[in-house]
């Protein structure tokens, strides 16, 4: 078992032609992921890396080659469009990679993903990858190992950074999910925490938060009620100014709403463990890897 | 991106809401010759990317020119949290009724726009909402159908009694929410919404922030950009690419992405030091980020060490490295580098930078702990 997907799970590609989409592709073909189809509008019928069909629209991918989630590669100012056209064609899980999606656009999908059952994870995020399996995303391959700590975080090289801790400490993970640094983005933590709870591969759960909003205080609320695994959390974030947004676009303190201190804060009364240091995540998880 | 309170009601205006006219002025003489336009009482207010102007005294009613410019001198020039204000607007004074509180946010909870309203206008609504809760009313919006009419009405019922100042308070909650809207705005606020003596709704501030993820289809907004209000050094990072965020340590730090670059700051003052800035060079390992990332970090006069710390998932160790090494060959900097490089072709990497005398290290704490030492 394992978190949203599993090595079977069959993937298109929206975007599979550019830059960066074509880069990716092959690093998830090359980590074993099933890559079934690309689509760039305007070439379709054409092969990518003489393997993998391109269709001109995500409608004709998932109807000749049965693809069950979408991964999202397209630039920031059609990325909206292109998760309404996946929503549309029947996928089940949408990727959005793309980074600077309006808020504007994003409070339109959401509602139009929720009628339809479909989940979106991020945008501005790097996807998601299951150690050995497959990964959906750009997560680098190399640094992760197979085991049984599941990870979701809002950012992309943190999580790279604690996923290399914990691998070098030889403790595995079972699903690592980044969820994208944005104001308002699909999968959430909860949503994430629910999928960990349930996964008979996951036994301890790191959470990486950031300053802006108040989803960590809320996962927390739901851990205390609803996890049963042991749960780490850890905050960036702690040193920001207020009103300055910090690189992610909902990484911002507004008022005195969001701040890494407030987070650390909920997860202290709650009885949750926090670390301080990221390596400190490594040391806390380990020790509980020991005893299991 | 922020926009100022001219800015805002030059949107406001042409979306057709009640705004009295305004002009800027960077001098005083400026200020008195539109005192003198206007006739009568005028109110100086500065223009600065900064609530509270009121408090710190940005503020000024003056009765005719003379003291218009006394008090576009004294405003002009101060700072007010730590930003200086470089121009004021200058608008005539509005007769007041009563005063009350509109605005519309990005709420990120729940995913939609969420009207404000309050009867308690002309005081900042984060201490309403603390002290006085329930004197806020709240009307979410579902983005796909906009402030409906009957919202409108309720919400304006909420302030006032009479029947024709609701309509008009209405017709200006729907023009707000259309400013909202078509600008891509994440807050739209007038603060206060006032009801002259003679029962016209009058919008006399306005503030407005725009979606930065926007601006890109927004090119009359984008061109708004204050770039006298930015930091030199936030602008240059801007425009080559950066993200970058200027603090007031000592320890300059250059990071790939934005969590392990807040993480970094929040260890080196774990370790007893001071952060001087953010800054993500991104995904990138092209050599003229880092060159622009390292010259902009070395123009700070309070940075006194500077520290790498680069996780190479994607982006590659030994690229970054070389990216560092020419950028150092082209800078003069007489600063203490550290280094941290781990993840894809760490050993790589390690090797071209000690060839060129760094010392490279691959432990994130220890990094930050040497970056920190070599302040003194």
């Amino acid at each position: 078992m394992s978190v949203f997907i599993d090595g079977e799970t069959r993937v298109a590609v929206q975007g599979i032609t550019g830059r960066d989409g074509s880069f990716h592709a092959r690093q998830m073909i090359e980590y074993g992921t099933n890559v079934v189809a690309g689509v760039t509008p305007g070439k379709g019928g054409q092969r990518f890396d003489d393997a993998v069909p391109v269709f001109d629209t995500v409608e004709q991918a998932v109807e000749e080659t049965g693809a069950e989630a979408s991964v999202i590669f397209v630039p920031a100012r059609f990325a909206a469009d292109a998760v309404f056209e996946a929503a549309d064609s029947g996928v089940g899980l949408v990727v959005c990679i793309t980074e600077g999606l309006p808020v504007r656009d994003m409070m339109r999908v959401m509602p139009y993903l929720e009628e339809r059952g479909v989940r979106l994870i991020g945008p501005n995020c790097p996807g998601l990858i299951v150690p050995g399996q497959a990964k959906i995303g750009i997560l680098p391959g190399q640094i992760v190992r197979e085991g049984a700590v599941g990870i979701v975080s809002r950012s992309g090289t943190l999580t790279y950074e604690v996923i290399h801790q914990l691998t070098t400490r030889g403790v595995g993970q079972s699903t690592c999910v980044g969820i994208g640094g944005d104001p308002i983005i699909g999968t959430d933590f909860v949503d994430c925490l629910r999928a960990f709870e349930e996964d008979g591969d996951t036994e301890a759960v790191v959470l990486i938060g950031e300053i802006g909003g108040t989803d960590e205080q809320v996962a927390a609320r739901w851990a205390t009620e609803n996890l049963s695994k042991p749960l780490v959390g850890f905050i960036a974030g702690q040193t920001a100014p207020p009103g300055r947004r910090m690189g992610h676009a909902g990484a911002i303190i507004s008022g005195s709403e969001g701040t890494a201190a407030e987070k650390m804060r909920t997860f202290e009364d709650l009885g949750i463990a926090v670390a301080r240091r990221p390596s400190e995540i490594g040391e806390i998880v380990a020790g509980w890897m020991e005893e299991a | 991106m922020n926009i100022h309170e001219y800015q805002a009601k030059e949107i406001f205006r042409s979306h057709g809401m009640p705004v009295p006219p305004g002009e800027i002025a960077t001098s005083p003489e400026a200020a008195a010759a539109l005192a003198e336009e206007y006739g009568g009482r005028v109110v100086v207010k500065a223009q600065v990317h900064a609530g509270g102007r009121g408090k710190a005294g940005g503020v000024k009613l003056a009765a005719g020119p003379e003291e218009a410019a006394e008090a576009a001198r004294a405003i002009l020039g101060m700072q007010i949290k730590g930003l200086t204000v470089h121009k004021v607007l200058v608008t005539p004074a509005a007769e007041i009724a009563s005063e009350a509180y509109v605005g519309i946010v990005m709420d990120r909870a729940s995913q939609r726009p969420v009207f404000m309203v309050s009867a308690e206008g002309g005081i900042d609504i984060e201490e309403v909402a603390r002290e006085n809760p329930e004197a806020i009313h709240r009307q979410p919006i579902d983005p796909r159908y906009g402030l409906l009419n009957h919202q409108a009405s309720r919400l304006a019922f909420h302030l006032y009694d009479d029947i024709g100042v609701v309509r008009q308070a209405s017709d200006v909650l729907q023009r707000l929410w259309h400013a909202y809207e078509d600008s891509g705005a994440t807050l739209a606020e007038v603060n206060p919404l006032v009801v002259t003596p003679d029962g016209d709704v009058v919008a006399i501030d306005a503030k407005m922030n725009i979606d930065d993820n926007e601006l890109f289809r927004q090119p009359d907004i984008a061109a708004m950009r204050d770039e006298e209000a930015e930091a030199s050094s936030e602008r240059r990072a801007r425009e080559a690419g950066l993200s970058y965020i200027k603090l007031d340590g000592n320890v300059g730090c250059c990071v790939n992405g934005a969590g392990l670059a807040m993480a970094t700051m929040d260890l080196v003052k774990y370790y007893g030091g001071e952060p001087a800035n953010f800054l993500d060079i991104g995904g990138s390992s092209n050599p003229d980020k880092v060159v622009a990332a390292l010259s902009i970090i070395g123009e700070d006069p309070h940075v006194r060490s500077i520290l790498f710390n680069i996780f190479g998932g994607i982006t590659r160790c030994d690229d970054v490295a070389n990216g560092i090494v020419e950028a150092t060959d082209r800078l003069e900097l007489d600063l203490p580098i550290t280094i941290r490089l781990t993840g894809t072709n760490e050993e790589e990497g390690v090797a071209i930078l000690e060839e060129h005398g760094f010392q490279a290290m691959i432990d994130m704490d220890e990094a930050v702990q040497r970056a920190v030492g070599a302040v003194s």
